[in-house]
C-alpha cells in the first residue's frame, strides 16, 4: 500500500505531464483549478492517468469533490484500500 | 437453389475529395456576448480562433453540391458514372425525403441510390466503411459519400457549453475501383448507455405540442455534456483508433497522417498523447479556424491538408469520427 506521500508524488508527475505544473507546487493543501490553473478538460485527463496509474475507478460525477490535491490523494487512498 | 451474384473481384479506394465552407467567417469576438466569455477562454477550451457559418443561401443541398463537384472533378470521373450517393447529416431540417436525391438530380447523376445516413459526428466515416463495402461487392461501381452540416441553425447562441463549437459546411468523396486497397476494414460501434451525452434537446412533438398543451415552438437546439464527452472521445477513443490501425495491418510508425473529427483541439490533442502517435505522423487541426462541422468535419480536415501539402497522394491517413449517440466509426485510408 503506497503512503500519502507516494500518492501525492505521482499525482504530481501527473499534474506536471498533463498541465505543466511544476510537480513541487502540486502540495495536498493546493486546489487544481484556483491555486494549480487545472481546468476542468484537464481535470478530466489528470482523473483517467490517475486511474491507470492506481487502478482505481473515479467516475465522472466524483470529479467535481476532487477540489484540492488532498481530496484526490484521499480518494485514491479509499479507492485502492 | 442459389440467386445470382455481382461478379465483381476488385478493391476500392478514395479517388477524389472536396470540400465547401460556410462563407461567413465568425471570430470568437462575435460569439462572446451572449455567452458571457471571452476569446482568451473559447481558445483555451476549444483551440477554435473562429469558424465557418453558411450564409442564408448556403443550404445543405448548396454546400453539398459544390463539395460534391470538386471531388468528383479530383476523381476524374464525371457525375453520370456516380452510381449512389451517401449522405451523412443532422441537420437537413426537412426530415423527408432524404437529400441525398436531390444532390443526385441535381449534381447530374443516371438516377443514383440515393439516401441518408444519421450517426451524427461520425457519419462520414460511416458512408465511407459503406461505400467501401459496396464497391468490393459490386452494389455500385463509384459511391459519393458527403458529410454535410448547417449547425449553427440548430445551436443555441446562448448556450455557453455549445455556442462557440459548431459550425456548417461540407465535405465529400468518391469511392471508387482500385486495383490495390486503399481503405482498411472499419473499426466502428455505439455507446448507447450514453445517449443522452449528445442529442437534440427535444423532439419535434414536444416544440409542436398539442391545442390543450402547446409545445415550445423554439428549434431543438443541440446540447452536450461537455466533461463526460471529453473523456470519452479522448481515451476510449484513442483504443479504437490504435485498434483501427492494428486492423489495417499498420503500425503507428508507417502512418502518415493522422485525421481525427474535429471536435475540441483538445480532445484532439489528448487522443494525440493518449495514443502514443510518434512525431512524424501529421495531425489535421482544420477545427482552429472552421470549428466543428460534425459529419462534414474529416473530410473538411483531409482537404485542408491536401491542398497545404501536409498530405500527399499515396499517404496513409487514420480517420476516426465519434460523436452523438455515442457512434463512433474509424479506418485507414490511402490518400487519393
Amino acid at each position: 500500500m503506497a503512503t500519502t506521500e507516494e500518492i501525492r508524488s505521482d499525482l504530481a508527475d501527473i499534474v506536471n505531464e498533463v498541465a505543466g505544473v511544476d510537480t513541487d507546487e502540486v502540495q495536498l493543501d493546493k486546489a487544481f483549478v484556483d491555486d494549480l490553473d487545472v481546468d476542468s478538460l484537464s481535470m478530466v485527463e489528470v482523473v483517467v492517468a490517475c486511474e491507470e496509474k492506481f487502478g482505481v475507478s473515479i467516475p465522472d460525477d466524483q470529479v467535481k469533490n476532487l477540489r484540492t490535491v488532498g481530496d484526490a490523494v484521499a480518494f485514491i487512498e479509499r479507492a485502492a484500500a | 437453389m442459389s440467386l445470382a451474384t455481382t461478379p465483381v473481384d476488385t478493391h476500392a479506394r478514395i479517388l477524389g475529395i472536396g470540400s465547401y465552407r460556410g462563407s461567413l467567417i465568425v471570430p470568437n469576438a462575435d460569439i462572446i456576448a451572449a455567452i458571457d466569455s471571452s476569446d482568451e477562454w473559447i481558445q483555451q477550451r476549444s483551440g477554435i480562433r473562429e469558424r465557418r457559418f453558411a450564409d442564408e443561401h448556403e443550404s445543405v443541398q448548396f454546400m453539398s453540391v459544390e463539395a460534391s463537384k470538386v471531388a468528383i472533378q479530383r476523381a476524374g470521373i464525371t457525375a453520370a458514372e456516380i452510381d449512389c450517393v451517401v449522405v451523412a447529416t443532422v441537420s437537413h431540417l426537412l426530415q423527408t425525403p432524404a437529400i441525398a436525391t436531390a444532390i443526385a438530380h441535381e449534381l447530374g447523376t443516371d438516377k443514383a441510390a440515393a439516401f441518408d445516413i444519421s450517426a451524427a459526428c461520425a457519419g462520414f466515416c460511416h458512408g465511407v466503411a459503406l461505400a467501401n463495402d459496396m464497391v468490393r461487392a459490386g452494389s455500385a461501381t463509384n459511391v459519393l459519400v458527403i458529410g454535410v452540416e448547417r449547425l449553427s441553425e440548430i445551436t443555441d447562441p446562448g448556450d455557453r457549453g455549445t455556442a462557440f463549437i459548431f459550425a456548417d459546411g461540407a465535405g465529400a468523396a468518391v469511392v471508387g475501383r482500385s486495383e490495390t486497397n486503399g481503405i482498411s476494414p472499419v473499426v466502428w460501434g455505439s455507446d448507447g448507455e450514453y445517449f443522452d451525452y449528445i442529442r437534440q434537446r427535444e423532439d419535434w412533438r414536444d416544440v409542436v405540442g398539442t391545442p390543450e398543451e402547446p409545445g415550445s415552438g423554439v428549434m431543438p437546439f443541440l446540447t452536450m455534456q461537455g466533461s463526460s464527452v471529453f473523456r470519452w472521445a479522448s481515451f476510449a477513443m484513442a483504443k479504437i483508433a490504435n485498434e483501427t490501425l492494428e486492423r489495417a495491418g499498420i503500425t503507428a510508425d508507417e502512418l502518415d497522417v493522422f485525421v481525427p473529427h474535429q471536435a475540441n483541439m483538445r480532445i484532439i490533442d489528448a487522443m494525440a498523447r493518449s495514443m502514443k502517435l510518434p512525431p512524424h505522423v501529421r495531425i489535421a487541426r482544420d477545427i482552429a479556424e472552421q470549428g466543428n462541422t460534425s459529419a462534414a468535419s474529416v473530410p473538411l480536415a483531409l482537404d485542408r491538408m491536401m491542398v497545404e501539402g501536409e498530405a500527399r497522394s499515396g499517404d496513409k491517413a487514420l480517420l476516426i469520427a465519434f460523436g452523438a449517440g455515442l457512434a463512433y466509426a474509424a479506418q485507414v485510408v490511402v490518400v487519393p
